[in-house]
């Protein structure tokens, strides 16, 4: 009986990103300061602020494309620092906004890339790149052979997810990758997303900084203010939240619907 | 005697294409990489531009002049010449290919990094063919610029259609200059013809 009470322990299923006291300072400004977060498999992480928060330095720390000036950003249980490189971004899905996809190579050859450098098969590459693209909603017959600036926005950003899910990676990066797009294709694409999170079941980080899709897409939000974390909330409790900035964003919400 | 000229400006024209193709060419081996190499040590990059920027501002004359004491890399002949014009193409190849690379857009490069790509590969797949037209339009600058520098190799023997052009001056013989003059404005105009037409083979792809 005691055993029930006792608070037991969890075997708790290992966070797919931790960061573990953080800081990344350039020119001895600190962008992101002393910032701890676990990220568990499956779950959405929104990451919520206005620009020059750290939001985006975060996610790059993530894919190792910036190191950790102290405290240590650990992937699959292992440090940034020990994995290489190469290894670490190939294994990790990243969608940037707008200009991600090459401009001198075409859809099949953006999406197929990683792919490729990862030495699959052309047959197998040209199959998973039809897939992928039916999935994020491009007919391949159309968009196979056609260049990004053929494209509309909406559409290049469904390329730049279809991409970043060509080697399957258990983890997807998201730098707000819907900002610049009509509020239209934006819904669309955020329901693409969801929809897709049901079907693959991936891990994301999110960076936004708009409120309203934190609270769409997040299973979590963690509100940036000058390189901390100021709130940390599923967006239930996220709406409650009383802290100046996450008030701030809040009534931005208010605003819209008033 | 009109076959005979005819016969000597075909000659010489073989011989300047000759001089052009070869210090284009070491211009071209040797710009590429060195450009390459500058943006990826920014510290290099006031040097070696430094370097040929001087080189552009010796003149022609003088440059041979230095040479030529020089031992084995100088002397008369063709091969100083070549040094020479190689020294003027170096720039417009080296400069371009710095500006074609650093003008690719900060972010697609960094998408390149993000994918996992590694340097090797950025380079060969996104900065070269992304900088091609930029650097071919060095190597034409370089191309029609060296054709007319070539008239001078005539001064230190190298021959070429500067032989027509010399002779012509000590004679006071314009015909002479002309046989000279002419082959070589026809061999720029042409050579700027065919870059341009690789160049919109480029970017039409």
């Amino acid at each position: 009986m005691d055993g029930a009470l006792a608070p037991r322990e969890h075997a708790a299923p290992r966070p797919l990103v931790a960061l573990r006291d953080v800081s990344y300072e350039i020119g001895g400004r600190a962008i992101l300061d002393r910032v701890s977060l676990e990220i568990a498999a499956g779950e959405t992480l929104v990451l919520l602020g206005r620009s020059g928060s750290g939001k985006t330095t975060l996610l790059k720390l993530v894919n190792g494309l910036l190191l950790p000036t102290h405290g240590v950003v650990e992937v699959e249980g292992k440090p940034t620092t020990s994995w290489d490189p190469i290894r670490l971004k190939r294994s990790i899905g990243y969608v940037i906004q707008e200009v991600g996809l090459f401009p001198h190579f075409t859809i099949a050859q953006n999406v197929g890339l990683v792919p490729r450098l990862e030495g699959a098969e052309p047959a197998a590459i040209a199959s998973r790149v039809r897939h992928l693209l039916t999935e994020v909603g491009l007919d391949p017959r159309e968009f196979l052979s056609r260049y990004p600036r053929e494209l509309s926005g909406g559409q290049r950003q469904r390329a730049g997810v279809a991409r970043a899910l060509a080697a399957d990676p258990p983890l997807l990066l998201f730098d707000e990758p819907f900002g610049a797009l009509d509020p239209i294709t934006r819904l669309e694409l955020q329901n693409q997303f969801l929809a897709l999170r049901r079907s693959l079941c991936k891990t994301a980080i999110f960076v936004t900084h708009d409120v309203r899709e934190a609270l769409r897409l997040g299973t979590r939000i963690a509100l940036l203010n000058r390189g901390r974390v100021e709130a940390l909330a599923e967006p239930g409790e996220f709406v409650r939240s009383t802290s100046p900035e996450a008030s701030a964003f809040l009534a931005c919400l208010e605003e819209k619907e008033a | 005697m009109r076959s005979g000229l005819v016969g000597e400006i075909l000659q010489l024209s073989g011989e300047h294409l000759v001089l052009v193709a070869a210090a284009v060419g070491i211009a071209v081996a040797m710009g590429i990489p060195l450009g390459i190499l500058m943006t990826r040590r920014p510290g290099l990059r006031a040097w070696l531009l430094g370097f040929a920027n001087v080189m552009q501002t010796i003149p022609s004359l003088a440059l041979f002049g230095f040479l030529i004491p020089i031992p084995f890399i100088g002397g008369i002949g063709p091969h100083t010449a070549i040094l020479a014009m190689v020294f003027y193409a170096l720039l417009p190849v080296l400069r371009n290919t710095l500006a074609g690379i650093l003008s690719v857009d900060p972010a697609v490069r960094e998408s390149a990094v993000a994918m996992g790509m590694t340097e090797n590969q950025i380079l060969r797949e996104v900065e070269l063919p992304l900088a091609a037209r930029t650097i071919l339009a060095g190597i034409r600058v370089a191309m029609v610029t060296t054709i007319g520098t070539a008239a001078i190799a005539a001064a230190i023997g190298a021959g070429g259609l500067g032989v027509f052009i010399f002779r012509g001056i000590a004679s006071v013989d314009t015909a002479q200059i002309l046989a000279g003059a002419i082959p070589a404005a026809l061999m720029a105009l042409l050579s700027d013809g065919v870059f341009s037409w690789i160049e919109r083979k480029f970017s039409a792809a």
